[in-house]
Parts: structure tokens; C-alpha cells; sequence
């Protein structure tokens, strides 16, 4: 055990069981996997990706590049680093060998999302976060305090002063007062992981699994209307000799362990450092009861430190350097100076200066310099909206770091003398042993072959060498990695810059940015007034849009097609029924009604008449068709305009686009009514018969009501409005109800078409049923590059009307060319073979047309592709299967036999008008 | 053959009421009845907005995203020229014809949107917090407080946000897709165990 | 995330809007009088500046109202967000 009394904010009065690697470990809560393992002397977690050497703790928190594990228990995750992981009763890990493995099951634990807004966001809860966030508390300001560790206080271990009494008193009474502050969210092991424009920042907050919250991790999606990044800085390894070896260690790292854990990592320990914070370490682990021993890369010691060290009897050696490390799987000596000398030691701590945490600052486009003094990269430029400060700014000294944060309020700590820092990348040995990124495998042997092979920026050695590309995005490893390279180029590395900061800062789960946008969450399910019944009939519904319509209706033992034969055979030779709620749907009022929509139809509107429906298309302005639908002139001054169930918003858009930026001038009020009317839908040749016993007060006879009008009538008491609309051929009647009374009006109808053995029936039924009379389905038989005329439906296109939106385009010649693709009927000449849909129609080959006059075979390629299938069923009606398709000139073929692959067969069809059932259209009024 | 059932409103999220009821403690999510409602379009001359909020028993909000009351319903301003005006006391087409003929003379109309949209009405310590889990606008007090209104998204559903006060809110959304807002709404009120004080 | 200042709602996310490409493309007054390359410059042709950008958007889950805004295409940065037409406030 290397633990030490007196030492940690760890709670020793409990304790926790955990598995590591098979071994059962105990820790106390506060510990991490990294710290209990540790207490243990476990010093090695697992090998490495690439050349299977040790690895083990290098840092104490998200910076470490060595210590992964793989979560087993309670729910498996890969590469979780030892030393973020809280330790919990039953908690099952190992060490990795380089990579983990990802759960083979779904994470049912919770996750979710908030959306905060706040007036200052602060990120960290260090000295500098701290004092940030009490300022602005005290100026009355909305503030959210997010920190990425357990508790508050940062690197503040308690042997410092603030205002005169040990910091983390200090740190206590912010904390103390930020609770009691209004308008004040405070939030640990909270990591602020991304910033994005105008003041947003994503924070993951970890419950963890024993807190009882309700979400094992929610992303805070914060607001903030200025952030403050608190962030610290992050010390930096220096580069020497198999310094991959467990044992070798951020100076920063093991005094943090001391402090929070009470681990002390070594026994024996050197500490190798060109910065004086590498000096408390020292005396820490000194006091703690380690031989420590100090050698300084710089000329020489810094005078104050080096006298409480000799005050303590710690050595101190300055001028010389530590050239690499002796031992297996843990370091044993380390080598010293140019002659090498062997110092025996269990622990290197390497200290080659500070990082300012400054990832924040720069995912927002802030500029990073680099800055001699400091020896490192800190933010360059003001950023409007986000203030950096404490050591995240290069500002380390704790006096100036709070005076910093704090402003006019600021409490005061000691002055300190920091020494001049040297700028030292690495000591002298072999680049194939000095690793630059741990994590990685990567040395500075790669990195001088990256700048051999001619590459001179920082980011194509990153992505050549794989440096920065790990676990820890190079936190440690970054601008070592530049430092080392500008060496080698022999440039400043300040002209070199760094690589860019890219969020997340730490890894997210995935579960994590997903938060309840999963299952039955992940997308809106609408559904129309009706639905309960659809399901109560034992509908398939399929996805429209967002819709869920009903498909149709099985009985038992029916498959599909035998459904949609029995709908079909229903509506042509007695009567169905069909939810139409889906339609879109749009009042268009106003004394320029009409003019709206002469002008987005291509056939006329301004002449329809109060009373009546008419068919119109919309095209873009290319020509192409877009929308279809039904218009009914409710006045003079109002239109019922209907959309396609999946094109409603669409083409709601293009019609306020119109009125509000190209011509305002017009008096038309747009509004969706898509919910609030029903529309169901009863075809076939007894449909008169059921709308007529249901509307007894109704006259509908054909001379009465003919065909594309339209009549209100009432049903106890409710308005209800008719109209003579056919998507079938047959005789039908779309029935209109306020979505209130739908599900009762769908019931009534049922029930008085029951002595007719009304049918509901279905989208798919629908379907085949247009499709027997060529009607097309926008998006499914049109895909954008298809006009009305190729539809073989230049009957809408008006030739009256000056203009309309599509009109020009109709006139360029590609519009006129002879081999534009029409849409056309297939019927397969064997009589039996339903064309998948999307099939290719190519020329027909006859292989033996003795014998096989149905199958041709398909000649070598190129095989000229001359269009394809775009809806393929079985009818009911014909006895047969048929496919409607766009074939080149296909309207000019009517008659030729082309062919369609499907498997590895020809199969004959041939091309015929698209109206297939009752051409005549004697149907549609009974 | 059964009785024929008289054409009755039905509530569009009848099917919900159970699971809402069922949830535990504050703050709490019922149904609103169902109201008459007209989108009233009308250009936003001050004189128009005074006679006709005078003639609704009211006035109309001369601001955005505001709502006040008029007699016997509400009227939230939806957009420039735009606003939703409530009736629990008239019947749909009475009530359209009415603000149909009080828009008239002033150039605008009123189309019957009754049963476009139903209402959920969120109360209790919290219920902004509720909110907060899906709807992405500043929900705090001082940028949202009573009086205020604002079309936004809740999840992936458009909806129209009601400030009735610091723990009232209410929430209309268009009725197809008032079944996912209910469930999206349900899943996090269920999931707060406990009170997530700040959060 | 950004935020776009909607004339009308004020500042919302910009998943609640719908980008309408281009703005000031003025419909032809008289299309027929274009000849073909004309017609298919209106059609097929837009402009792709490094810097401020004039564009449509619509705020979809909002008020519903078009606008005309002013963007810087290399930093994103909304310059101005203007109402269309009637729309002014």
C-alpha cells in the first residue's frame, strides 16, 4: 500500500470493491481506478497499441495518454481512463491492450439533454473560476459554474493562502456562497467539452452510477451571454529515453494524487524539471515521507526553492538533465547528465512547463501565440463574449491568477517569484526511444521522418505521425510534438503554431449527444384522429412523412397482396373507405386569391367556380413537377387548396415565399389547416348509396352533385363538407370533417356501408387503384426531372395564362426533345411477373422467340438504359401485373415490347397507354 | 347493428389523460379543453387593434410574442399581421364568423382553426425546468414571464409556448403531433425522481 | 448552434429556420422575354462570395415569416437580419 495518513479527500470510512484484470481491489469513494490501483502499487494497466509495451499513469486526469481500461461492469465501455473513473461496489475493469471493445448490447441507462440560458458561463472551479463566478454572482448575474473533477478548488491543494487562511477554506466560503446566491448553477464533474457560436457551449455532466439522479449523463446545451474560460493549464512531459515506462509521471500528477488520493506514487523519487511548480511537488511528496531528489535542467536553481528544499533536505542538482530510464515494467534508475549516471529511483517526475488549457477559447476561432516568457501557447487576441483567465491565460502566479478573475473584488495571496522557465522539447538520446505521444506509439523518430519526407506544418505531422490523435487529442503530447518538429525544421516553434482545438475536449458517449433522441423518441410519430380504429382493425401502417398511415388492413391469414387484392376488388365493385387526413392542407383567402395561385398552378384557378374542385399541378421554375393536388373554390375570395401528405410544409413555404418576398403587394392570408379538417375518403359504385344514407338531407344524385363540386351539409349539428373527387376512377366522395368528430363520421360510414360490406382500405390499395388510371404519385412517379407534359398530362399546363411559375422553362429545348422519358404502363407479356419497382427498362432481345417469347436475354454492356419502373402491383382488377414506368419516347413505343431485368432474366413487357382501367371514365359516375 | 354514435369532439389526446394523470407529483400536465380558435390575419394598424380587441373585450398584443385576455379566451400574437384568438364560449363557426365579420371592414379575416391545435396545460414548481429538457429558448422568468408567448420547438414538434405564469405554462401543439410532445413531456417528468435542484 | 435573430421572434436557434439560398434574385417581370441563356442564369446561377452574403431564410417552427439576412460566408457571423415586405414590424 502506498497510501498515506493525513493526505486526500477521500472518505477512508468507507470502502468499495472493485475488479481489475480478475483481482479484487478495494478503494475508498473520492478514489478513481487510477488511485486505488496505485494505493495498491499496481503501477502497470495495460500495453500499448503498437508496440505492446507497458503502460501505465502518466497524468492524473484527462490528460493522462497511458492508463485505459475496459469497463466490463456494470455496463461495458472501451477506453475509459483509469484515472476519470470513479471506483464503485462491483465495478468489473481490465487494462487494455491498445484498443477496447464496444458493448455488443444496447445502453439502457438514461441519458439526456437541457438547455440552459445563464448571463456568464464559468468553466473551471479553480482559483480563477472561483473568484470569476463570485464576481458575477455578486453583480447579480445569471451565472452557471461548470467544473470537469469531483470537487471544487483546482490545483489547490490547501498548502497555499488566500486573504490570509488556507485555500481550501477559501475555497469552502466561494463555494458556500455560490450555493446560496440566486441564480446561481454550480456544477462539478461537469466538462464543458465544446464552444460554438453566440455563447453556446455543449457540458457533459456525470452522475455516475450510484447518485441516484435521474440520468446517468445529461449534456447541458448551454447559452451563455459571455463565457469565462477557467480552465487551468496542463502540465507537459519532457522528452527522454524510454520515458514511456510506467513510473514516469507529470510532476503536477503526483502531487494531485497526494492531495485528493493520498496515494504517494514513489518512495524513491527524481524530479526532473525546467519549471518551479515541479518544486511544491517535490516537497509534497517529501513531506509525505518520499526520498525525492531534484534535478533542474536550467543554468541554475531557483533561489527560494532551492533553499526550502535544502531547508528540507531535498537535493537539488541544476544544469543537467535526465537522458532516459532503467527498469522492466516500472522505471528502477533513471539516467542522469551527459556521462549517464545511474540514480536509482521507483518514480521519474518529468516537468517541462505548463499548456494553458485554452481549448475553449480557441474552438470559437480565438487565436493561440506562442509566448516566450511562458514557454508555451496562450490566448493572442480578445474574443468578443469570452474572457480567458487564470493559468488558461498564462497566468500562474495565484495572486495575479485571482486578481485576474476577480477584478475589484479580488481576494489576495503571497507574492511569488517565478524563475525563467527554459524551452526544453527533449534531452539527448535515441529518437526511436523517446516517445512524443504515449498513447500513440509515436516517437520522435517519426516525427523526423514526417519532416524527412519534406512535411513542414504541424498538421500533416499529426496526422503522418498519428501524434494528438488518441484518447487525450494530444493534451500532453501537442505542443511537445510542435516544439519538437520546429527543432528539427530549425524554426521558431511559435511559427509553427499548434494544431487546432477541435471539440468534444474530452470523449462523449454517443448515448450521451443522443439524450432521449432514441426509440419511440427519435422521431415524431404523427398520427390523424382516426388512428386508434385503424389500429383497432389491425392496420400495417407505413411512414409517410412523419405520418402513420394504415396500409392496409389484413385479416387473418392474409399476407399483403392478398389484402390489397381483397381492398381492391372491394372499391371497384362495391365501396371502401380511406383516411385522407393526411393531405395537406391550405386556405388561400383574399381579394388576389386567385392571382396566387394562377400563378403556382400551371393550369387556371381564376376561372373555377364557387362550388367546384379542380386538379392542379405545381411546378418549380424549372419546369419540373412538384406538387399535386385538388383546389376548391370555397368563394370568390377563398380557395381549399390540398398538397400531398408529405409536401404540406413545402409547399406552404413556396407559397408564403411568394406573397412575402416577391409579391407583397398581393391581398392573400395563407393558413394550414392540415389538422383541422378530416378528410376520409369513400370510392367505389355503392359510395353514393352510403353518402347518401349518412347525409339523408343531401341530394346526391349525379345531376345533383356532379362530378368536382363540391356541397356543405351538416351531421347532428357538425358541418360537414362533400365533394365528388376520385383517385380511383370510381365513383367517389371525400367527406370533410372537423378532426374532432372524425373518428365518429369514420364509424357512421362504416356502419352504413355495412349491408354493401364497406371495406376500409388503405395507402397500398390507394396505390394500385391510381395507378390502374395513370395517376401519378409525386416523388414516386416523379423525381424533380419530370414535367407535366412527360406525364402526358399537358392538358393542365395552361396555354391562356401569360405566365406561371414553370411556363418559361417549358420553352427551352430540352423541354421539347423527342427523347425525354414519358410515363408510360408496362404489362409484363407473360402476365405474371410484378416489376420490382426501380428496375431498369432496357431494349428487348429475343433469345429463341419460339420458345421463349416472355424471356429475351440481356446483350453485353453497355446496355443502353432507356428508363425505368416506377410503380409495379398486382391488380385486381386486370387479373394481371402492371407497372407504370418512364421509358424514353416511351409515348412514341406504344405497343413495343422492351425489356426489364430482373434477376438474371429478361423479362418481356410491353408499353402501353397508362390508363388501364376504364379509359372511357364511364365510372366516375356510377 | 350497434347504435350509431352521435358526432361527438373528441379530445385528441384521450388516449394520453391516463399516463398523465399517472404522473408522480409536480409539476403537473393536464389537458386543456377544447377551445374555439381563429387565426385572425389583419394588418397591425393601431387603430384596427384597438377596435377590434374593444369589440373581442379586450386588446390584441401590440407586441410580439405576447398574449392578453379577451373575453372569455385568449389572443396571442403569432406574427406581424397574425394572431390565434380563443373562445371558450362560442362555437367553432360562430366564432369564425364573428371575428370574420369583425376583421372585414379593416381589410383582414379569421379562418376556424379549432381543431388544429389542442392545449396541455403545464403547472407547479419546475414546470419550467420540465420544458427545459426539450425546448431550446430562454424559459427564465424575466425573458418568458406571464403575458409572453412564442412559437418554437419542443423536440422536433412546432409548438406554441403560453406564459400563464412563473409555474404555468402551456403548451399548444398541432394535434398530429400532440401525441409525441404528450410521450417527449411524459418520459422527462417521469424520469425526475427527485427534485433536481438547481437542475 | 447558431443563433439567428428572427425580425419578428428575436434570436432562436437556427434548426427552427429553413435556408432559402440567395436573396434579391428578383423574379423576372416579364420571363418570356429571356432568352435561354437568360432564363437559365435566373434558374441555375447564384453567387458563391468569400464574406457577406445576402440569403433567405424562413423561420420554419416560428412565425413562419421569411427574412432577408446578411451573412459573412468565411466566419458565419449574421451581419443584419431584415423582415421582407408586409412583414415589418
Amino acid at each position: 500500500m502506498t497510501r498515506v495518513e493525513g493526505y486526500g479527500r477521500i472518505d477512508r470510512t468507507r470502502t468499495v470493491s472493485f475488479t481489475f484484470d480478475g483481482v479484487p481491489y478495494t478503494g475508498h469513494p473520492g478514489d478513481t481506478v487510477a488511485s486505488a490501483l496505485l494505493a495498491h502499487g499496481v503501477t502497470t494497466l495495460g500495453t500499448s497499441v503498437r508496440l505492446g509495451r507497458p503502460r501505465g499513469v502518466v497524468g492524473s486526469w484527462t490528460e493522462d495518454p497511458g492508463g485505459l481500461v475496459q469497463v466490463e461492469e456494470p455496463f461495458p465501455e472501451p477506453m475509459l481512463l483509469a484515472t476519470t473513473l470513479e471506483v464503485t461496489d462491483g465495478l468489473v475493469a481490465r487494462g487494455v491492450a491498445g484498443r477496447g471493445r464496444l458493448a455488443q448490447v444496447a445502453d439502457t441507462a438514461r441519458y439526456d439533454h437541457r438547455h440552459v440560458h445563464c448571463d456568464v458561463l464559468v468553466v473551471g472551479a479553480g482559483p480563477a473560476g472561483l473568484v470569476a463566478a463570485r464576481a458575477a454572482a455578486r453583480a447579480g448575474q445569471d451565472v452557471v459554474l461548470v467544473d470537469d473533477r469531483p470537487t471544487p478548488g483546482g490545483t489547490l491543494t490547501g498548502t497555499e493562502t488566500v486573504d490570509g487562511r488556507p485555500a481550501t477554506e477559501f475555497v469552502d466560503a466561494v463555494v458556500a456562497e455560490l450555493a446560496a446566491a440566486p441564480h446561481v448553477t454550480h456544477l462539478q464533474a461537469t466538462t464543458a467539452f465544446g464552444h460554438y457560436d453566440d455563447g453556446f457551449v455543449l457540458a457533459l455532466e456525470r452522475h455516475g452510477e450510484t447518485t441516484g439522479r435521474s440520468a446517468r449523463q445529461r449534456v447541458h446545451r448551454i447559452r451563455a451571454g459571455r463565457v469565462v474560460v477557467a480552465a487551468g493549464a496542463i502540465e507537459r512531459p519532457i522528452v527522454l529515453e524510454d520515458n514511456d515506462r510506467p513510473g514516469v509521471m507529470l510532476a503536477s500528477a503526483a502531487r494531485d494524487l497526494l492531495h485528493r488520493h493520498g496515494v504517494l506514487v514513489g518512495r524513491e523519487v527524481v524530479v526532473f524539471t525546467v519549471d518551479d511548480a515541479a518544486y511544491a511537488a517535490a516537497l509534497d511528496l517529501h513531506g509525505a515521507g518520499a526520498a525525492v531528489r531534484v534535478v533542474d535542467g536550467r543554468a541554475q536553481a531557483p533561489a527560494g526553492w532551492a533553499a526550502r528544499c535544502a531547508a528540507a533536505g531535498v537535493p537539488v542538482e541544476a544544469g543537467t538533465d535526465v537522458r532516459g530510464t532503467l527498469g522492466t515494467d516500472r522505471v528502477r534508475a533513471v539516467l542522469v547528465g551527459e556521462t549517464r549516471r545511474e540514480v536509482p529511483c521507483d518514480l521519474l517526475l518529468v516537468s517541462g512547463g505548463w499548456n494553458p488549457t485554452a481549448h475553449l477559447f480557441s474552438h470559437v476561432g480565438g487565436p493561440l501565440a506562442f509566448d516566450d516568457e511562458l514557454v508555451g501557447f496562450r490566448p493572442a487576441a480578445a474574443l468578443p463574449g469570452t474572457t480567458v483567465v487564470g493559468a488558461a491565460n498564462g497566468t500562474f502566479a495565484l495572486a495575479d491568477v485571482l486578481r485576474e478573475a476577480g477584478g475589484a473584488d479580488a481576494p489576495s495571496a503571497e507574492p511569488e517569484v517565478i524563475t525563467p522557465r527554459r524551452t526544453l522539447w527533449r534531452t539527448p538520446g535515441d529518437p526511436a526511444r523517446q516517445f512524443v505521444d504515449i498513447a500513440r506509439d509515436a516517437t520522435v523518430a517519426d516525427v523526423a521522418r514526417a519532416v524527412g519526407a519534406g512535411m513542414t506544418s504541424v498538421e500533416h505531422v499529426k496526422r503522418y505521425t498519428t501524434i494528438g490523435t488518441a484518447h487525450d487529442q494530444g493534451k500532453t503530447s501537442g505542443v511537445v510534438a510542435s516544439g519538437i518538429t520546429a527543432e528539427l525544421l530549425g524554426r521558431p516553434v511559435g511559427a509553427l503554431g499548434t494544431t487546432t482545438f477541435r471539440p468534444p475536449y474530452t470523449p462523449v458517449p454517443f448515448a450521451a449527444l443522443a439524450g432521449r433522441d432514441r426509440g419511440d423518441l427519435y422521431d415524431p410519430v404523427r398520427t390523424t384522429p382516426v388512428h386508434h380504429h385503424h389500429v383497432a382493425a389491425g392496420a400495417v401502417f407505413e411512414d409517410v412523412g412523419m405520418w402513420k398511415r394504415a396500409r392496409y388492413y389484413p385479416h387473418p391469414g392474409e399476407d399483403m397482396a392478398t389484402a390489397v387484392l381483397r381492398e381492391c376488388a372491394a372499391v371497384r365493385r362495391s365501396v371502401g373507405v380511406m383516411d385522407g387526413s393526411t393531405l395537406g392542407k391550405i386556405d388561400v383567402r383574399g381579394p388576389d386569391a386567385a392571382v396566387l395561385l394562377d400563378h403556382l398552378y400551371t393550369n387556371l384557378m381564376s376561372t373555377l367556380k364557387v362550388g367546384r374542385v379542380r386538379y392542379g399541378v405545381m411546378c418549380g421554375d424549372d419546369g419540373m413537377v412538384l406538387d399535386d393536388g385538388t383546389v376548391l373554390r370555397l368563394a370568390e375570395d377563398r380557395f381549399l387548396v390540398t398538397t400531398t401528405t408529405g409536401n404540406a410544409a413545402h409547399v406552404l413555404d413556396r407559397m408564403e415565399d411568394w406573397l412575402q418576398t416577391e409579391w407583397p403587394h398581393l391581398r392573400v392570408r395563407l393558413t394550414s389547416v392540415t389538422e383541422q379538417w378530416s378528410i376520409l375518403a369513400v370510392a367505389g359504385p355503392r359510395s353514393r348509396d352510403v353518402v347518401g344514407r349518412v347525409f339523408a338531407d343531401v341530394d346526391v344524385s349525379n345531376d345533383a352533385f356532379g362530378f368536382m363540386t363540391w356541397q356543405d351539409t351538416a351531421l347532428d349539428g357538425v358541418p360537414v363538407r362533400l365533394a365528388r373527387i376520385s383517385f380511383s376512377g370510381e365513383l367517389a366522395f371525400e367527406v370533410s370533417v372537423a378532426s374532432w368528430y372524425a373518428a365518429d363520421l369514420w364509424v357512421r360510414l362504416l356502419e352504413a356501408g355495412a349491408e354493401h360490406g364497406i371495406t376500409p382500405y388503405g395507402t397500398e390499395t390507394m396505390h394500385v387503384l391510381r395507378a390502374e388510371k395513370g395517376y401519378p404519385i409525386i416523388g414516386q412517379d416523379t423525381d424533380g426531372t419530370v414535367t407535366p407534359q412527360d406525364l402526358g398530362m399537358s392538358w393542365v399546363v395552361s396555354r391562356k395564362k401569360p405566365d406561371f411559375v414553370g411556363k418559361r422553362s417549358f420553352a427551352r429545348p430540352l423541354n421539347s426533345d423527342p427523347g425525354r422519358k414519358h410515363l408510360v404502363s408496362l404489362l409484363p407479356t407473360d402476365a405474371a411477373t410484378t416489376l420490382p419497382e426501380g428496375s431498369q427498362v432496357v431494349a428487348f432481345t429475343d433469345r429463341d422467340p419460339e420458345q421463349h417469347a416472355d424471356r429475351g436475354v440481356l446483350p453485353p454492356p453497355p446496355v443502353p438504359m432507356l428508363g425505368h419502373v416506377t410503380s409495379s402491383y398486382r391488380s385486381a382488377e386486370l387479373g394481371r401485373p402492371f407497372a407504370l414506368a418512364l421509358v424514353r419516347g416511351g409515348r412514341d413505343r406504344l405497343g413495343e415490347v422492351v425489356g426489364v431485368p430482373v434477376g438474371d432474366q429478361l423479362v418481356a413487357a410491353r408499353i402501353g397507354g397508362t390508363v388501364l382501367v376504364d379509359p372511357e371514365g364511364a365510372r366516375r359516375d356510377g | 347493428m350497434t347504435a350509431e354514435p352521435t358526432l361527438t369532439a373528441r379530445h385528441p389526446l384521450e388516449s394520453r389523460r391516463a399516463a398523465l394523470e399517472a404522473l408522480p407529483g409536480e409539476p403537473t400536465i393536464t389537458l386543456d379543453p377544447l377551445v374555439s380558435a381563429v387565426d385572425l390575419r389583419v394588418d397591425p394598424e393601431p387603430a384596427t387593434l384597438a377596435a377590434l380587441g374593444a369589440a373581442l373585450g379586450g386588446t390584441l398584443p401590440h407586441t410580439a410574442d405576447a398574449w392578453t385576455a379577451i373575453a372569455d379566451g385568449q389572443a396571442l400574437r403569432l406574427g406581424p399581421d397574425e394572431w390565434l384568438l380563443t373562445s371558450a364560449a362560442a362555437t367553432p363557426h360562430a366564432w369564425e364568423d364573428r371575428v370574420d365579420a369583425l376583421a372585414a371592414p379593416h381589410g383582414g379575416m379569421a379562418v376556424d382553426v379549432s381543431a388544429q391545435r389542442v392545449g396541455l396545460r403545464l403547472r407547479g414548481p419546475g414546470v419550467r425546468d420540465l420544458l427545459a429538457f426539450t425546448c431550446s429558448i430562454d424559459l427564465r422568468p424575466a425573458a418568458f414571464g406571464r403575458g409572453r408567448c412564442a412559437q418554437t420547438l419542443l423536440g422536433q414538434a412546432a409548438v406554441l409556448l403560453v406564459a400563464h405564469g412563473d409555474d404555468d405554462l402551456a403548451v399548444l401543439v398541432r394535434t398530429s403531433f400532440a401525441g409525441y410532445v404528450v410521450d417527449r413531456l411524459v418520459d422527462h417528468a417521469g424520469a425526475r425522481t427527485s427534485r433536481l435542484a438547481p437542475v | 448552434m447558431q443563433l439567428i435573430t428572427c425580425p419578428w421572434c428575436g434570436p432562436r436557434e437556427e434548426t427552427e429556420f429553413r435556408y432559402g439560398g440567395q436573396a434579391d434574385l428578383a423574379y423576372p417581370a416579364d420571363p418570356s422575354a429571356l432568352d435561354d441563356e437568360q432564363w437559365a442564369r435566373f434558374l441555375f446561377f447564384r453567387d458563391n462570395p468569400k464574406g457577406a452574403f445576402a440569403e433567405r431564410w424562413c423561420h420554419d417552427a416560428g412565425c413562419r415569416r421569411w427574412l432577408r439576412a446578411v451573412r459573412d460566408t468565411r466566419t458565419y457571423v449574421f451581419a443584419e437580419t431584415r423582415p421582407y415586405g408586409r412583414s415589418t414590424v
